[in-house]
């Protein structure tokens, strides 16, 4: 059967998440009568039998095996072999951290631009070409800048991208050499995301996390099901998801109910547990708080892929963690840098700010008790450390160059070994403030 | 004292398409209560059973988000843009252009 073909047997269509209303498919995120959130739901008993373990086994090694499950319209011709990144054992940072079965999700090596945001922005650039736009946008705390420019130009689409005008310069960089029109608001994400629904109300353009967000945001399932499937088709007892707009936590937890229905795994009961920065933590303050409405707060950290103040799916987020029995937590920006340097020398993944803040609420959540130490666990790693090189500006000094004798490099080892030692000793220190071992 | 009231084009409809029209209401409660008397539907689409601004409208006041103001009791001056916005918004129908062969067409009635 013909990828098109089979594209054209999964029934989808856009519903209202609080009044059920339904849309059919259209470039709509919010409903006409209630304004609440539109989500893709499908009809799972049409691809009942036909997405299976064997099936998806027989598809490509990228996120495209699981088409039944995602909303891509018929006629499209996937190329990019988006996602399906590494699912490592993580046993010298869960020594670390106090875990005997931790696994990292490794999205910063996600295909093309190293972040997960290439799975949703695959999704939604489809669609766009579906409805008609040639010119598509974001509103990105960077990655998803990156993602849009970057398959915008491979489709032959225009693209204009907004962006907080205080991004990091490979964010930027990043975006601009795709050809990308790049333009920088004075103001936060909040700002800009919300002169985006702006632009879209009056522009006849695709923006991917406005207009086009329900179709977006099913990209992210497939975080899901490959955490599902390299684990050998079970669940994990614990998730731990690092939250900006609070849309990704959700999309795991849906990808596993829809494994779960299809048969593909046994169902269990799994805990989500949400990282944030505390210098912008709306989503973990309202679980904290045992809450589910978001009190907007106005972004202050090195994170800053993860500095949205009013995150849209929060309320939604907030519910779905206290729902499995999760928690969510947050962490300084000297834990974020602590989290960097801990992932990178013990399991030699180099992650952006976020993966920081991620691993370093692991930490947390494992001396706080609310994770067990051998429950399997998997830490969501979502970008490249290669993008925030700036979170840890002064963190490295370049060393004295050494002449070519080996006289001179066994000089040069005597007196560099403290000063090595010495940032080991430091990072293992900033880490214990967020609860891990020395 | 006159505020300039901006909607989006989704809550237009009950306006007789006005996107932007003038208000006296000295705050959001006031504005709720003009709504009412003014635009009933429109009250009725952005209110909820407890006659509560609903939880996905964001409220701005001259680009500021009115829950860092002080929410209901804070007051507007004169010259104020307020503008309500849907916390995840975007996307209407009637100005977009559909290739009707990718989607089930039956699921694009009524667009």
């Amino acid at each position: 059967m013909s990828v098109v073909e089979s594209a054209c047997l999964t029934r989808y269509e856009l519903r209202c998440n609080e009044c059920g209303k339904s849309y059919g498919n259209r470039p709509q995120s919010a409903c006409d009568d209630c304004l609440a959130p539109l989500e893709v739901h499908y009809d799972l008993e049409s691809v009942r039998g036909r997405f299976t373990r064997e099936s998806v086994a027989a598809g490509p090694a990228n996120i495209w095996r699981y088409k039944e499950l995602l909303p891509i319209p018929a006629g499209f011709q996937p190329d990019l072999p988006v996602g399906f990144t590494p699912l490592v054992r993580a046993k010298r940072l869960g020594e670390r951290i106090g875990s005997n079965n931790l696994f990292v999700k490794n999205d910063s090596v996600c295909f093309p631009t190293l972040s997960f945001k290439d799975r949703v922005v695959s999704i939604a650039l489809a669609n766009a070409q579906a409805f008609g736009f040639d010119v598509v946008g974001c509103s990105s705390t960077g990655n998803l800048a990156n993602s849009v420019a970057a398959q915008a130009a491979r489709l032959g689409l225009k693209a204009c991208i907004l962006v907080p005008a205080d991004l990091e310069s490979a964010k930027i960089l990043n975006t601009q050499v795709y050809g990308a029109r790049l333009v920088r608001i004075d103001g936060n994400y909040d700002h800009v995301n919300r002169l985006c629904t702006l632009i879209a109300d009056e522009y006849n353009w695709g923006f991917v996390n406005v207009n086009l967000r329900p179709y977006y945001a099913e990209g992210s399932k497939t975080v899901g099901y490959e955490i599902a499937e390299q684990l050998g088709w079970r669940l994990p007892d614990n998730v731990v998801c690092p939250m900006a707009g609070g849309s990704l936590i959700r999309k795991i937890k849906k990808a596993f109910d829809e494994l779960v229905a299809l048969g593909l795994v046994e169902a269990k009961p799994v805990k989500f547990f949400g990282a944030q920065a505390t210098g912008c933590s709306p989503i973990s303050t309202a679980v904290k708080n045992g809450r589910q409405e978001i009190e907007p707060q106005r972004p202050l950290t090195i994170a800053r892929s993860l500095a949205i103040g009013n995150p849209a799916d929060g309320p939604a987020a907030a519910k779905l963690i206290q729902s499995t029995g999760g928690y969510a937590e947050d962490v300084s920006d000297v834990e974020v840098v602590a989290g960097i340097q801990e992932l990178a020398e013990t399991e030699g993944i180099f992650t952006e700010t976020a993966g920081g803040v991620t691993t370093a609420v692991t930490a947390k959540l494992i001396a706080q008790g609310r994770i067990g130490a051998d429950e399997l666990t998997v830490v969501c790693i979502t970008g490249n450390g290669l993008k925030t090189t700036d979170a840890l500006e002064g963190r490295f000094q370049a060393e004295r160059s050494v002449k070519p004798r080996l006289a001179e490099f066994d000089a040069y080892l005597r007196e560099v070994d403290g000063s090595l030692v010495n940032v080991s000793a430091a990072a293992a220190e900033d880490l214990a403030l967020a609860g891990g071992r020395r | 004292m006159s505020v300039k009231v901006t909607l989006p084009t989704a809550l237009a409809r009950h306006t007789d398409g006005q996107k932007t029209f003038s208000s006296d209401a000295r705050n959001l409660p006031g504005l709720l209560a003009e709504f009412d008397a003014k635009f009933p539907a429109l009250a009725q689409n952005v209110k909820d059973d407890s006659g509560n601004l609903r939880k996905f409208i964001n409220v701005y006041v001259n680009d500021e988000d009115i829950r860092f103001l002080g929410g209901d009791t804070h007051q507007f001056e004169d010259g104020d843009e307020v503008m309500l916005i849907p916390s995840i918004a975007g996307g209407r129908c009637g100005q977009r252009r559909f290739l009707t062969l990718p989607y089930d067409e039956s699921l694009l009635e009524g667009c």
